[in-house]
C-alpha cells in the first residue's frame, strides 16, 4: 500500500511535546492591527535559522545544499525590520497562518488573547495500518495579548514599544538558536521527506507545522484546538 | 590550537571557514548599515560561490577592506577582528555607536566534525548575524541616514577597542560555534545613550558635505566568492571528507562594472602631460605620456551632497570631470541614499580597484571608467603608491586613455606640471596647460568650510587600524582641475565635488522636452511639402551633382 507523503500524521497523543522536545514561549502585547506583522516577523526569524537551501542528491550519498537568500522586511504599524527568508511560497505559507490566526483573535471577543505555536518535528514511518507518527523536536509558541488604544498618540508610543520589545524577541530566538541543541541528523535521500519541508522550489525549512488557539478570560482553551497541517491547505 | 589532533585537510578547511566566515560577517555587518532594503534570492541549485548556502553579496571594497585589516591572519584569542559603526553629523561630530567582535577563545571542541557541523553551525551564525544586526539601534539611525548625518565603518583586527562606546553600553551575543582549534565568538557592543540622537530631533539642515556609498543601484555584483560547490556526503557515519575546494585568494579585484551613461570618465596620470588636457565636449583620445590608469568602478559610488553653497542655478549645466586623487577611496561611508532624498551617484573609485588595474594602465581603455574625487587623507595613499608602482614602461610611453567628459569649452585654469602630449583635440588651446598637483587640489585635500568637512578626513583608518598607510605619492598622481567656463576660483570657492554635484543634473534641453519637439516636429512636417517642392524643381541639378561623384 501506499502511503503518500503528506498524509497527515498523527500527534503523539496529548498536546503537550513530548519529553526532548524543546519549548520556548514568547509574549508581546499588540495592538490589533499590530498582531500580523509581529508574528511573521517571530515566525519568519524562527524559520531563517531552521530553513536550509534545497538538497540535491547524487550519487554515493553525497548531496549539494543550494543557497537560501535574505530580505528585509519593514512593518507598517510596528516600527520595526526583520530579515526573512527570500521565499514567496514560505511567506504565503505563514501569512495564511497568521491571518487565521488574527481573524480568530478578532472574532473571538473582545479579551484578545491567544497563542500561535510553530512545532517543528520528524516524521517516523510505521508499518502500515499504522500512520507514520510526528515526533516534535522544538516547539516556538507566541502568546498574544491584544491591547485597544484610545487614542493616537498612545498608538504612537505602542508602535515604538512593540519595535523595541521584538528587538528583545529576536535577541532571544537568536539566543535559543545558538544554544546548538538537538537537531535531526542530516537524512539521506530516502529520508529527507521526514526530516525536511522538500514541497517548496526554493528554500527547505525541517518540517514544521503552525497551530493556534484562543483563549478565554478565563484562561482555558475555547475554541477547539485547530490544527491545521499547512502542507495539507497548500497541497492541491 | 592542537594541530596534532585535526587532520591537515581539516586544518585547512578549517581556516578556510573561518576566513570566510570572517569575511561574510563584515559584509553582513556593513550592508546592514547601508541605510537600505537587503534582499538577495534563493537559488535552489547550488551556484558554487555562496559561502555557507546563504546569498551574501559581497561588496568589493568592503572585502577589500576586511582583507586588509586581517592582512593574512585569522581571528586568534587576542586577535579579535573588530567592525567599528559611527555615526557623523553634517556638523562633522562623529560618535561611535556599535563594535562587532569575531572573537576565539581557547575553549575547543574536539570532536566536533570540521566540514559538516562547523560549516552549518557558521552558516546558522551568519543567519543569526542577519537578523540581530537589524534589531541594535544603529539600525535605525542608518535606514534614515543622509542629510543630517551618515553612518560609517571600519574595521580593526586586534584588540576590541570598547572605550568610544560611552558608559553603560549593552552587549548582544550573536552566536558562538565551536571548533577543534577555539570557539569563535561573535557579539555586538552598543551605545546605548542615543536618545538625543534621536532623528526625530535633527532639524533640518542643509545637506553635508560628505560621501555617500550607493552601492545597490543598478550595478551588477561582480561575480563574489570564487567558492565552488560543497558536496557534502549525508549519512550515519558522518565521515563528511570535505572534497579539496579551491581557495582562490583574489576576490574581490575582479571585474567591474559599467557606468551609467551621464557620468564621466576619468583618469589619472602620471605628470608627464606635455599638452593641455582636452576641453572638449565629447568623447576624444588623449593619449597620454607617462603612467596612466584608471581607477574602475565596481559596485560602489560615491556621491557628494554639496553644501547648499548658494551657486548659481544649473544651467551651466555639464557635469565636469573629475580627476580623482586617486587616492584608495576608503568609502567608509556607508550610506545609502538617504530617505530625504536621491543623492545623485556620482563615479568613485575603489581602493582594490587600483590594485587590479596595476597591470592594465599601459592598455588603451575602453569603456566608461570611473575615477572618484575622493578627498583623501595621508592614510590613504597605500593604493596610490600601489598603483604607482605598477609602472607601465617609462614615461615617454604614449598611453591613451579615454577621456568621456563635458566641460566647457574655457576651461583656463591653469596646469602647473602635467600636460598632454600631442592632443588632436579640438579647442585644445583653451585647454588648461597644466595640471595642478595633487596636493594643491581641492578635491584631494578639500579646504575646510563650516558643512564640507569630508568624513574621510576623520580618522576612519587611524588608531588601531592595521591598514597602514604607505606614506604619500603625490608625485605619482595628479589632479587635473578641470575649471568649467564660466566658473572662477574667487568667486566661487567650492570644491570639484560640489560642483559636479550641483551640476550634474542639469535641466532637460528644451528642445528635448516634449512640447516643444512635438511643435517643431509638426512645422517640420508642415513645411515638408514645400522642401519636396524645391528639390523637385531642381532635380535635375541634383542629378548632375551626384553623376559628379560617380
Amino acid at each position: 500500500l501506499f502511503f503518500p507523503r503528506r498524509t497527515c500524521c498523527r500527534a503523539p497523543p496529548g498536546a503537550a511535546p513530548a519529553m526532548n522536545c524543546r519549548a520556548e514561549v514568547l509574549e508581546v502585547s499588540v495592538e490589533g492591527r499590530q498582531v500580523e506583522e509581529a508574528m511573521l516577523a517571530v515566525l519568519h526569524t524562527v524559520l531563517l535559522h531552521r530553513s536550509t537551501g534545497k538538497f540535491h542528491y547524487k550519487k554515493e550519498g553525497t548531496y549539494s545544499i543550494g543557497t537560501v537568500g535574505t530580505q528585509d522586511v519593514d512593518c507598517d504599524f510596528i516600527d520595526f525590520a526583520y530579515v526573512r527568508v527570500s521565499s514567496e511560497e514560505l511567506d504565503r505559507a505563514l501569512r495564511k497562518a497568521v491571518g487565521e490566526f488574527k481573524d480568530a483573535l478578532r472574532s473571538s471577543g473582545s479579551d484578545g488573547m491567544g497563542q500561535i505555536s510553530l512545532e517543528f518535528y520528524q516524521k517516523k514511518k510505521s508499518r502500515w495500518p499504522f500512520s507514520d507518527e510526528c515526533i516534535p523536536w522544538e516547539l516556538w509558541t507566541i502568546k498574544v495579548n491584544v491591547v485597544n488604544l484610545a487614542n493616537e498618540q498612545e498608538r504612537q508610543i505602542c508602535r515604538e514599544k512593540v519595535g523595541e520589545k521584538l528587538c528583545e524577541k529576536i535577541i532571544n530566538i537568536v539566543e535559543v538558536m545558538n544554544r546548538h541543541e538537538y537537531l535531526p541528523k542530516m537524512p539521506t535521500q530516502s529520508e529527507v521527506d521526514n526530516v525536511f519541508d522538500t514541497s517548496l522550489k526554493d528554500v527547505q525549512p525541517y518540517l514544521y507545522k503552525i497551530s493556534y488557539q484562543i483563549t478565554d478570560s478565563l484562561g482555558t482553551s475555547v475554541t477547539t484546538t485547530m490544527r491545521r497541517l499547512i502542507k495539507d491547505t497548500l497541497a492541491l | 590550537a592542537m594541530d596534532t589532533d585535526l587532520s591537515s585537510q581539516d586544518r585547512k578547511d578549517l581556516d578556510k571557514f573561518i576566513k570566510f566566515f570572517a569575511l561574510k560577517t563584515v559584509q553582513v555587518i556593513v550592508q546592514a548599515r547601508l541605510g537600505e532594503k537587503i534582499c538577495t534570492r534563493s537559488s535552489s541549485s547550488p551556484t558554487g560561490s555562496d559561502w555557507f548556502n546563504l546569498a551574501i553579496k559581497d561588496i568589493p571594497e568592503v572585502t577589500h577592506e576586511a582583507k586588509k585589516a586581517l592582512a593574512g591572519q585569522l581571528p586568534a584569542v587576542g586577535r579579535s577582528m573588530c567592525v567599528e559603526i559611527s555615526l557623523k553629523t553634517s556638523e562633522g561630530d562623529s560618535m561611535e555607536l556599535e563594535i562587532w567582535c569575531l572573537e576565539m577563545n581557547e575553549k575547543c571542541d574536539k570532536e566536533i566534525k570540521v566540514s559538516y557541523t562547523v560549516y552549518n553551525r557558521l552558516s546558522l551564525l551568519l543567519k543569526s548575524l542577519l537578523a540581530i544586526t537589524r534589531v541594535t539601534p544603529a539600525y535605525r539611525l542608518s535606514r534614515k541616514q543622509g542629510h543630517e548625518y551618515v553612518i560609517l565603518y571600519r574595521i580593526y583586527f586586534g584588540e576590541v577597542q570598547l572605550s568610544g562606546l560611552g558608559e553603560g553600553f549593552q552587549t548582544v551575543r550573536v552566536g558562538t560555534v565551536g571548533t577543534p582549534v577555539g570557539t569563535i565568538t561573535l557579539s555586538c557592543a552598543y551605545r546605548i545613550n542615543l536618545a538625543f540622537m534621536s532623528t526625530r530631533q535633527f532639524e533640518r539642515t542643509p545637506p553635508i558635505m560628505g560621501i555617500i556609498i550607493d552601492h545597490f543601484v543598478d550595478r551588477p555584483y561582480p561575480s563574489s566568492s570564487p567558492m565552488h560547490p560543497c558536496n557534502y556526503r549525508a549519512g550515519e557515519d558522518n565521515g563528511a571528507v570535505y572534497p579539496s575546494v579551491e581557495d582562490s585568494q583574489e576576490v574581490c579585484t575582479t571585474s567591474f562594472s559599467t557606468s551609467p551613461p551621464s557620468q564621466c570618465v576619468f583618469t589619472v596620470t602620471k605628470t608627464h602631460f606635455q599638452t593641455p588636457p582636452p576641453v572638449v565636449t565629447d568623447t576624444l583620445k588623449v593619449p597620454l605620456m607617462g603612467l596612466a590608469f584608471s581607477h574602475q568602478l565596481s559596485s560602489s559610488r560615491l556621491s557628494y551632497q554639496p553644501a547648499a553653497l548658494g551657486v548659481g542655478s544649473a544651467d551651466m549645466g555639464y557635469p565636469v570631470l573629475f580627476a580623482g586623487g586617486l587616492n584608495a577611496a576608503h568609502p567608509h561611508q556607508l550610506i545609502g541614499p538617504g530617505k530625504e532624498g536621491g543623492v545623485p551617484p556620482i563615479p568613485s573609485q575603489p581602493a582594490h580597484g587600483t590594485q587590479a588595474d596595476q597591470e592594465r594602465m599601459c592598455t588603451p581603455l575602453d569603456g566608461v571608467h570611473y575615477s572618484a574625487a575622493t578627498p583623501s587623507s595621508s592614510e590613504d595613499t597605500e593604493t596610490v603608491s600601489n598603483s604607482s608602482e605598477g609602472k607601465c614602461g617609462s614615461p615617454h610611453d604614449l598611453l591613451e586613455t579615454i577621456f568621456i567628459r563635458k566641460v566647457g569649452a574655457f576651461v583656463n585654469k591653469p596646469i602647473n606640471q602635467v600636460t598632454m602630449a600631442n592632443l588632436d583635440i579640438p579647442f585644445a588651446m583653451f585647454a588648461p596647460k597644466n595640471v595642478e598637483l595633487e596636493d594643491n587640489d581641492p578635491m584631494v585635500n578639500p579646504p575646510d568650510s563650516p558643512e564640507t568637512e569630508s568624513p574621510l578626513q576623520g580618522s576612519l583608518h587611524s588608531e588601531g587600524s592595521s591598514g597602514s598607510s604607505t606614506g604619500n605619492t603625490h608625485d605619482d598622481f595628479v589632479m587635473i582641475d578641470f575649471k568649467p567656463a564660466f566658473s572662477k576660483d574667487d568667486i566661487l570657492p567650492m570644491d570639484l565635488g560640489t560642483f559636479y554635484r550641483e551640476f550634474q543634473n542639469p535641466p532637460q534641453l528644451s528642445s528635448l522636452s516634449i512640447d516643444i519637439g512635438a511643435q517643431s516636429m509638426a512645422e517640420d512636417l508642415d513645411s515638408l511639402p514645400e522642401k519636396l517642392a524645391v528639390h523637385e524643381k531642381n532635380v535635375k541639378e541634383f542629378d548632375a551633382f551626384v553623376e559628379t561623384l560617380q
